[in-house]
C-alpha cells in the first residue's frame, strides 16, 4: 500500500528576486514514484530541488520527510549533521555535471565505497567486491575499478556518479539534468539505464529537466514551473498530449514529437 | 633551588604571563575534549614557523621551576633542533634538563615517542606542522571544521582504500591518522606510524603543539587512540630484517645510515637515550 | 604637479633629484660603498645575482645600492643591464658532484658519506635581537679552524643512492639543447629546462608561497630535503677553435633535492619522485621553494589530478616574473585618462536612462 508520502511539500518559497526562485511549489511523492520538474532554465526548477534536497533552506513553508524507521522528518527543522546523514544514506543526488558530484582526485572504485566508508564498512574486501558489483550493474567495465574518474568519457562518469549513489540503496534521488551535456546516442543509452534501474531498486526520483522527452521516458507524474511558479500539474501523458496552460502549450509545440 | 637565573631581560620561559595563561587555557579545553583541535592565539617565536614553536609554546606554557625537560629531535637527543631548543630553555628557565626517559617530566619531541614507557606524571609534548589529518583531502579549513563536527570521515577511509588499491597496502607511512576517545579523528604529527600503539592508554598526558597553524591539541592519560584501518587490512606497525649495530635491538626503530658513496648502510637505534641504556647495561652484565 | 602634463619634463628632473638626495640620506652619515653592500649584505647580493640572471657581485651591489635596497628594483636594474651585453658562449654544464662544499644538509638520513656540514646558516640561531651590532662593535675574530673546516670525504648524493636502489625515478642529460626563455618566449606546456630557467629567474616570495600552499594541501607533494648544497663550482666553456674544455672561473651555487612522494610509474614500478631547484650564491630559501614547485609543476607527468595554483604551469611560470609583475602592476600609476574618460561618458550616460526610465515608471 503506497498510502503515505514519501516527502511531503508545503508551500515552499525561495525568492532571489522577483521571479528568480520558486514561490508557492505544494506536492506529495510516493514511494517508488518518478516526478518530473519542467520548464526553460531560469524557471526556478533548480532552485526548488535544492530545496527539496536539503542544501538550500527556502524563505518559507515546509518540507517533510518519512524516513525508513516511518517517522516524518521536518527538513529544516534537522540538524545539519541528521541532513548530512539522510544525504548520504536514504537519498542520493545526481548532478548534471558529474564533477559535481565525483572525486576526481580518486578512483571510480573509492568513489562508489565513498558512502559504505562514511556509514561504517570497515572490510576492504567487500568495498571492492560491492564497487565491481555496481560497476557491472550501470554497464561500466570493471577493469576501470582503479582508473580515475578523469579517464572516463562523459557518459562514462555519469554512470560512475549513479553507482555511487545507488550503492546505500536509497529510497529517494533527487536528479538535476542528469543526460545534459551528452551525445545523443550516449543520452538515449542512460535513460534506458535509468528507467531500469528506479523500476529494479523501487526508487522514488524527482528529476529536474529542460527536456520533454527525457520527462516523458521517466516521469509519471510532472510539474511545469515557469519563471518561479508552477503553471501546470498531472499525469505525464496528460500534461504532454492535453497541456492545459498556454506555456505548457507553448513548450511541447517547440519540441519535436518523434 | 638548584636552578640558575633566567637571561636578564626575558620573562621566565621566554612567553609573558598573559600569553602562557591564554595558552594553558587552550590546553585545558584540549584535555577536556581529546583530540579536538583547539585555536589558540599562537605568538611569533625566536625560532622559524615549522621549527617547533608550537611545542615550545606550549612547553613554556607549562614548564615550572621544579620540572626536569628532555627534547629530542627524531628520537635523538643530540640533534641540531633539538640541542637548540633545550639549550633555549635552559637559558630561559634555568630549569634542569636531561638525556633520559625516565628521569624527565617534560618531554618535547618531533617525530618521535621515546621507546622507554612513559609514566603516569609526565607529559609529552609533541611539534606538530599540520594538525589537520583531512588537510591531504580537503584543503579548505571551513571544509574540514564542519567535517569534525559532523563527524563525516568517510574521506579518511578513502584515502586508505586509495593506497590499499594502488600498493596492496595502506601505504601511509608517519602521520598516520587515529580516532581518538572514539570520536575526533587526529593527526599525531609525523611520528612514525610505528610509534601509534605507544599513544594508547599512555599514563601520560599528551599535549600537542602547531604554532603556524595556531592548534593546541591533547590526549589525556589512560585514552583509548585507535589508528585508522580496515577489517581485511589491520593497522601493522614496520618491521626491520636488521638491528641495531651499537646495541643490538631487534624492537626499536632503526635509522638508516649510509656508510659509503656505494650505498651501503648500517642501522641504528633512532632513539639515543635507548640505545645508551641497553648498551650501559650489557656492558654491566659483561 | 603630476596633473600638469606639459611641465612633465621639469617634474621629472625634479623627481629624480630627491630620489637621488632620498638614496644618499643625511650627509653627516658616511656614503655607504659597493663594495660593503657586496660584503656585508651579501645574501641581498646573491637574490638579486640569481633573480636578475647575472653572476657578478660587483654589478648586483651596485643595483642595491642605486636601488636603496628595494631588491625588486635592484633585480631590475640587473636584468636591464643584461640585455645589453654580448653572449660570447654558453658554459658547459655546471657539475655539483664536484662541489667545493661549504654547507650540506640532509633531512632524510641522519648520517652519510661526507656528513651533515651546517656551513653558515641562519638556522639555529635564537632569533634575538644582537644589540652588540647596534653599538657598531666588531664581531671578534672569527674562529679560522671552523671557517676553514673541510670535508675531505667523498660526499655520496642522496638522490643517486636513492637511484642506485631503483627507489627513485631516474633523472639523465636528455643531451637537447636547453631552453633560453630570455630568446624564445615560453610556450605551453613547456619544456622541463624552460620550467627550470623560469623558476630560477622567479621571485622567491611568490614561490615560497606557492612552495608552502603545497605543503598545506594545495597540492601535496610529500617533500623530504633530501640534499642542500651550498659551495663553488667551477665553470668551463668549450671555444669552437680549440675543441676542448677551458675552466673560465668558479661560482657559487645552492643547490636542494627533493624526495618527494612515491607512485606507481606507467611501467608499473613504484619509486620516490623528486624535484629540483638551484640558485646563484647562498639562496636556500629559495632553492627549496624552487624544488616543491618544480615537484608540483610535474603533476601532469604522473597523472595527478592538477586543481592547486602551483600545480598550474601557465599560471605559475606567467607570474613567477617579478620585472614582469612588478612592472605591470605599477603601470597603473601611468595616465589613464582617455580609457577612463571613455568609461565615465558610458556610466553617466546609463545613469542618465536610468534616472528617465524611472521617471516614466513615475508618471
Amino acid at each position: 500500500m503506497m498510502t503515505e508520502p514519501l516527502l511531503q511539500v508545503k508551500e515552499i518559497t525561495k525568492l532571489y528576486a522577483a521571479n528568480k526562485g520558486c514561490a508557492n511549489v505544494s506536492f506529495d511523492l510516493y514511494p517508488g514514484e518518478v516526478l518530473g520538474i519542467v520548464g526553460e532554465s531560469g524557471s526556478g526548477k533548480s532552485t526548488l530541488l535544492s530545496c527539496l534536497s536539503a542544501r538550500l533552506a527556502p524563505d518559507s513553508g515546509t518540507i517533510q520527510y518519512r524516513n525508513r524507521a516511518g517517522e516524518m522528518l521536518d527538513l529544516y527543522g534537522l540538524s545539519e549533521s541528521r541532513q548530512r546523514q539522510l544525504q548520504r544514506t536514504e537519498w542520493g543526488i545526481v548532478h548534471q555535471h558529474a564533477r559535481d558530484g565525483l572525486r576526481m582526485g580518486v578512483s571510480g572504485g573509492a568513489n562508489i565505497g565513498e558512502r559504505l566508508m562514511a556509514t561504517g564498512e570497515r572490510h576492504y574486501g567487500n568495498l571492492r567486491a560491492t564497487a565491481e558489483q555496481w560497476m557491472s550493474d550501470v554497464e561500466l567495465d570493471t577493469d576501470r575499478i582503479d582508473d580515475k574518474p578523469t579517464t572516463y568519457s562523459g557518459g562514462m562518469q555519469q554512470r560512475l556518479q549513479i553507482a555511487r549513489n545507488l550503492v546505500t540503496h536509497p529510497r529517494l534521488v533527487f536528479m538535476d539534468e542528469p543526460t545534459g551535456g551528452l551525445d545523443v546516442s550516449v543520452q538515449a543509452r542512460l535513460l534506458d539505464l535509468l528507467r531500469r534501474l528506479v523500476t529494479e531498486l523501487n526508487l522514488a526520483v524527482v528529476i529536474v529537466t529542460h527536456d520533454l522527452a527525457v520527462a516523458r521516458l521517466l516521469a509519471q507524474r510532472l510539474i511545469v514551473m515557469r519563471r518561479g511558479e508552477v503553471v501546470e500539474t498531472g499525469l505525464t501523458d496528460q500534461v504532454l498530449d492535453d497541456p492545459q496552460h498556454a506555456y505548457t502549450q507553448l513548450l511541447v509545440s517547440s519540441v519535436l514529437t518523434p | 633551588m638548584t636552578s640558575s637565573p633566567v637571561r636578564a631581560g626575558y620573562n621566565f620561559a621566554y612567553l609573558d604571563e598573559q600569553t602562557k595563561r591564554m595558552i594553558r587555557r587552550a590546553l585545558l579545553k584540549a584535555v577536556a575534549i581529546p583530540g579536538y583541535q583547539v585555536p589558540f592565539g599562537g605568538r611569533e617565536m625566536p625560532m622559524p614557523y615549522g621549527w617547533g614553536t608550537g611545542g615550545m609554546q606550549v612547553t613554556a606554557a607549562v614548564i615550572g621551576h621544579d620540572d626536569c625537560l628532555k627534547v629530542i629531535d627524531q628520537g635523538a637527543d643530540d640533534t641540531t633542533n633539538a640541542v637548540s631548543i633545550r639549550s633555549f630553555f635552559r637559558d630561559l628557565t634555568g630549569v634542569d634538563t636531561t638525556e633520559e626517559t625516565e628521569a624527565a617530566t617534560l618531554i618535547q619531541t618531533r617525530h618521535r615517542i621515546p621507546e622507554k614507557p612513559l609514566h603516569e606524571g609526565q607529559i609529552l609534548i609533541y611539534q606538530v606542522p599540520i594538525p589537520e589529518p583531512l588537510r591531504f583531502i580537503e584543503p579548505s579549513e571551513v571544509e574540514t571544521r564542519k567535517m569534525h563536527a559532523l563527524e563525516d570521515y568517510g574521506v579518511m577511509h578513502i584515502k586508505l582504500y586509495e593506497d590499499i588499491a594502488q600498493f596492496g597496502h595502506i601505504a601511509t607511512a608517519y602521520a598516520y591518522p587515529v580516532q581518538v576517545n572514539g570520536r575526533y579523528v587526529m593527526d599525531p604529527s609525523p611520528i612514525p606510524k610505528f610509534d601509534n600503539p605507544k599513544m594508547d592508554n599512555s599514563p601520560a598526558l599528551q599535549l600537542f603543539g602547531a604554532g603556524r597553524e595556531k592548534r593546541i591539541y591533547a590526549i589525556p592519560p589512560y585514552t583509548e587512540v585507535r589508528s585508522l584501518d580496515f577489517e581485511d587490512h589491520p593497522f601493522e606497525v614496520q618491521r626491520w630484517e636488521a638491528s641495531c649495530a651499537i646495541c643490538g635491538s631487534e624492537s626499536s626503530f632503526l635509522d638508516e645510515v649510509v656508510m659509503d658513496d656505494q650505498g651501503n648502510h648500517e642501522f641504528i637505534c633512532s632513539d639515543t637515550d635507548y640505545c645508551r641504556t641497553r648498551l650501559a647495561q650489557q656492558e654491566e652484565r659483561a | 604637479m603630476y596633473v600638469a602634463v606639459k611641465g612633465g619634463e621639469k617634474a621629472i628632473r625634479s623627481a629624480h633629484e630627491l630620489l637621488a638626495r632620498r638614496r644618499r640620506g643625511r650627509q653627516d652619515v658616511p656614503e655607504l660603498e659597493v663594495s660593503q653592500v657586496e660584503e656585508q649584505l651579501s645574501l641581498a647580493v646573491d637574490r638579486v645575482m640569481t633573480e636578475g640572471s647575472v653572476y657578478d657581485r660587483e654589478l648586483a651591489a651596485l643595483a642595491i645600492k642605486q636601488a636603496a635596497g628595494d631588491l625588486v628594483e635592484a633585480i631590475f636594474l640587473l636584468r636591464a643591464y643584461r640585455t645589453t651585453l654580448n653572449r660570447f658562449y654558453s658554459s658547459e654544464p655546471i657539475d655539483t658532484d664536484a662541489m667545493e662544499v661549504e654547507r650540506r644538509i640532509s633531512a632524510t638520513y641522519k648520517d652519510l658519506p661526507g656528513g651533515q656540514v651546517l656551513g653558515p646558516t641562519f638556522d639555529y640561531t635564537h632569533r634575538l635581537l644582537d644589540f652588540a651590532l647596534l653599538a657598531e662593535g666588531e664581531v671578534e675574530a672569527s674562529n679560522t679552524e671552523a671557517v676553514e673546516a673541510r670535508v675531505d670525504e667523498a660526499m655520496a648524493r642522496v638522490s643517486q643512492l636513492l637511484e642506485r636502489e631503483g627507489l627513485m625515478v631516474n633523472e639523465a642529460d636528455s643531451g637537447a639543447e636547453p631552453a633560453d626563455i630570455t630568446r624564445e618566449p615560453p610556450t605551453y606546456p613547456c619544456d622541463r629546462s624552460a620550467r627550470m630557467q623560469a623558476l630560477v629567474r622567479g621571485d622567491e616570495g611568490f614561490l615560497l608561497a606557492l612552495g608552502y600552499s603545497t605543503q598545506r594541501g594545495y597540492g601535496r607533494n610529500h617533500p623530504f630535503a633530501g640534499e642542500i648544497r651550498i659551495g663553488e663550482v667551477g665553470v668551463s666553456i668549450v671555444p669552437e677553435e680549440l675543441g676542448f674544455e677551458v675552466e673560465i672561473g668558479a661560482i657559487q651555487v645552492s643547490e636542494c633535492e627533493m624526495v618527494n612522494g612515491f607512485t606507481r610509474l606507467e611501467g608499473g614500478e613504484v619509486k620516490f619522485t623528486r624535484g629540483y631547484g638551484l640558485g646563484f650564491g647562498q639562496c636556500e630559501r629559495k632553492v627549496m621553494a624552487m624544488a616543491l614547485v618544480d615537484r608540483a609543476l610535474q603533476a601532469a607527468e604522473y597523472d595527478e589530478e592538477i586543481k592547486s595554483p602551483a600545480q598550474q604551469e601557465e599560471f605559475v611560470l606567467s607570474h613567477c616574473d617579478n620585472v614582469e609583475a612588478a612592472g605591470f602592476v605599477s603601470h597603473l600609476k601611468l595616465p589613464h585618462y582617455v580609457d577612463f574618460q571613455s568609461e565615465l561618458e558610458l556610466i553617466r550616460r546609463i545613469r542618465t536612462a536610468d534616472a528617465a526610465d524611472n521617471e516614466e515608471d513615475r508618471s
